[in-house]
């Protein structure tokens, strides 16, 4: 079963300004969803048609079978949102909001705050429960959207940009909550412009731009697309211009580092590194000069 | 069909008890000023100028006018409380947090009219005690006095709610209160006996709503009138229904509260 059936979804505002021209788009039950796309391509008005808070123009959108035309409340049960913006009450607590949203589900109270506990324990926001919510930093307020939109247990849930702000550490166990989530049955749709984000959760990709979704596949058919990739190598020794005069693929960035930029079909790494350990240059370490997504994305966009 | 009702109350209750909790956290704001001005308006009309008025009706003018002072006070709170918790909500966007679950419009409606008519009676209530300290304050018809203050603060709980949906800035929020309330409510009858009035301005009166609650809330108070308080009960019953239909079709069309 599919968690999310778009089809033909249009959108034109009153303005005139037309954000979706047609989308098809099918998420499976227990994917990890990418939706990416540049600014104003789409994503949010997506996100927004599927949560009700934009009205479509046509089209139609369907959330586990359940047409949001025919009967949008037991569709909206289905899922949980956060979305890009801070929209809870500044002047309420964090338990406030969160057993708030839980009631506006139909929650028991009991069962409500049973989840709360829970939620605020692997959000790590237990200590700040009774804090009046706009005291909270930046990433304290994300993790308290998430923690709001997964109150009533979500099958689907939204993420828009859930963590824009948040610094590394925490991001990293959002990331891993979030893996958890999924590996646990929700299907998540996540909206981000970090594709180091999507590249470490997501399973499949949708690109949107200009409206329209110019490629709906999986990261890893997305990536076997990519035909060069750029590395920096950290050096073991300092390596001299004529060292590397034979290897028109490098670049000195300094004495201690060179750039190398392989295609991918026509040599390995492998025989490169062989080659420059014949040349007496070590390797102590490598990594991505870019993400590797960014390239792609960034060609499908210009070409699209 | 009833765990659907059960959801339906939750979500209602969730909306009610955060509406009260709102109004009694900023108690300074909203219970004890009307509080203050009321009882201004006893000391100068009641104390320094009622005297010098004599009776009204067969009534001392301070007990005249109670009534009209606190049906003014029901109806700016019930209204204020509404208009500016939900546009509140429409600007912070946490209106969101309601629009994207299952709750109905209608509980929506309900949870924040309930909330203005407990705002709106509970102040009420407060400048009714306040009335006390400067005459004697005794209801004639209890139940009229229930009846009537509970449909004026859901009518204008619902005024508000219509005001709020339509708002798009702070500004909306207060030219309906200042421009259109506060004059409707002060040539309401709340001063003076609409019978003292030119035929001319009198019959103008009676096309003031207004006029009708106030009227209401006397009668049941000293047991005077200027208008027939079951024609004014029904008005209210009928405008409530109405205004209620026109904000639900408001909310199903997404005016002011969807892209």
């Amino acid at each position: 079963m599919n968690a999310l059936d778009i089809r033909s979804l249009k959108k034109t505002y009153t303005n005139g300004t037309k954000a979706l021209k047609g989308v098809n788009l099918q998420v499976a039950q227990g994917d990890f969803f990418g939706l990416l796309g540049p600014n104003g391509a789409g994503k949010s008005t997506i996100i927004g048609i599927i949560s009700s808070l934009i009205r479509k123009t046509s089209g139609s959108v369907k959330i586990f079978n359940t047409d949001i035309d025919k009967n949008f409340a037991l569709a909206k049960s289905f899922i949980g949102i956060t979305p890009q913006e801070l929209n809870f009450n500044q002047f309420e607590t964090v338990e406030d909001i969160v057993l708030n949203q839980a009631g506006f589900y139909g929650m028991r109270k009991k069962l409500a705050r049973e989840r709360l506990d829970e939620l605020l324990e692997k959000l790590r926001l237990e200590d700040r429960r009774k804090e009046v919510s706009r005291n909270l930093s930046g990433g304290m307020k994300r993790r308290l959207m998430i923690a709001r939109a997964l109150v009533h247990k979500p099958k689907l849930l939204l993420l828009d940009e859930p963590t824009a702000g948040v610094d590394i550490e925490i991001r990293h166990s959002i990331w891993s909550f979030l893996k958890e989530l999924n590996s646990l049955g929700t299907t998540i749709i996540l909206t981000t412009h970090n594709l180091e984000e999507v590249e470490i959760l997501c399973r499949n990709i949708g690109i949107i731009n200009s409206g329209h979704l110019i490629e709906d596949t999986s990261l890893r058919t997305l990536l076997s697309q990519l035909d060069s990739e750029s590395y920096i190598l950290d050096l073991e020794d300092e390596v001299t211009d004529a060292q590397i005069a034979d290897f028109p693929e490098l670049k000195a960035i300094d004495k201690h580092q060179i750039e190398i930029n392989i295609n991918k079909k026509e040599k390995s790494l492998n025989s490169l590194f062989v080659k420059l350990s014949d040349k007496g240059i070590g390797i102590r370490s490598m990594r991505n000069k870019n993400n590797r997504l960014e390239k792609l994305f960034l060609d499908l966009i210009s070409t699209s | 069909m009833k765990e659907l009702y059960r959801s339906w109350l939750i979500s209602f209750y969730t909306i009610f008890s955060k509406e009260l909790k709102r109004f009694l956290r900023i108690w300074l704001q909203t219970l004890f000023p009307p509080a203050i001005t009321m009882a201004l308006y006893f000391v100068i009309f009641g104390g320094v100028i009622g005297s010098r008025v004599g009776t009204m009706e067969g009534h001392d003018y301070v007990s005249y006018i109670a009534p009209g002072i606190i049906m003014m006070s029901i109806i700016t709170n019930s209204y204020n409380n509404v208009v500016s918790s939900f546009f509140g909500a429409k600007f912070q966007r946490h209106i969101e947090e309601m629009l994207v679950s299952p709750t109905p419009n209608g509980v929506i409606l309900a949870g924040y009219v309930c909330g203005g008519i407990c705002r709106g009676a509970l102040v009420g209530i407060i400048v009714t005690a306040v009335a006390g300290c400067f005459t004697d304050i005794y209801i004639q018809h209890v139940g009229i006095a229930i009846t009537v203050v509970i449909l004026t603060a859901a009518l204008f709980a619902i005024c508000g709610f219509i005001n709020a949906i339509f708002a798009k800035k702070f500004d909306d929020i207060s030219v309906i209160p200042t421009f259109i309330l506060a004059p409707l409510t002060y040539l309401g009858g709340i001063f003076y006996s609409v019978n003292l009035l030119p035929p001319f301005w009198k019959d103008l009166s009676h096309v003031n709503p207004i006029l009708y609650m106030v009227n209401a809330l006397r009668y049941s108070f000293i047991g005077v009138s200027d208008v027939n308080i079951y024609f004014s009960i029904g008005m209210m019953i009928v405008s409530i229904v109405v205004l209620f239909f026109i904000c639900l079709i408001c909310m199903h069309r997404s005016v002011g509260l969807r892209g």
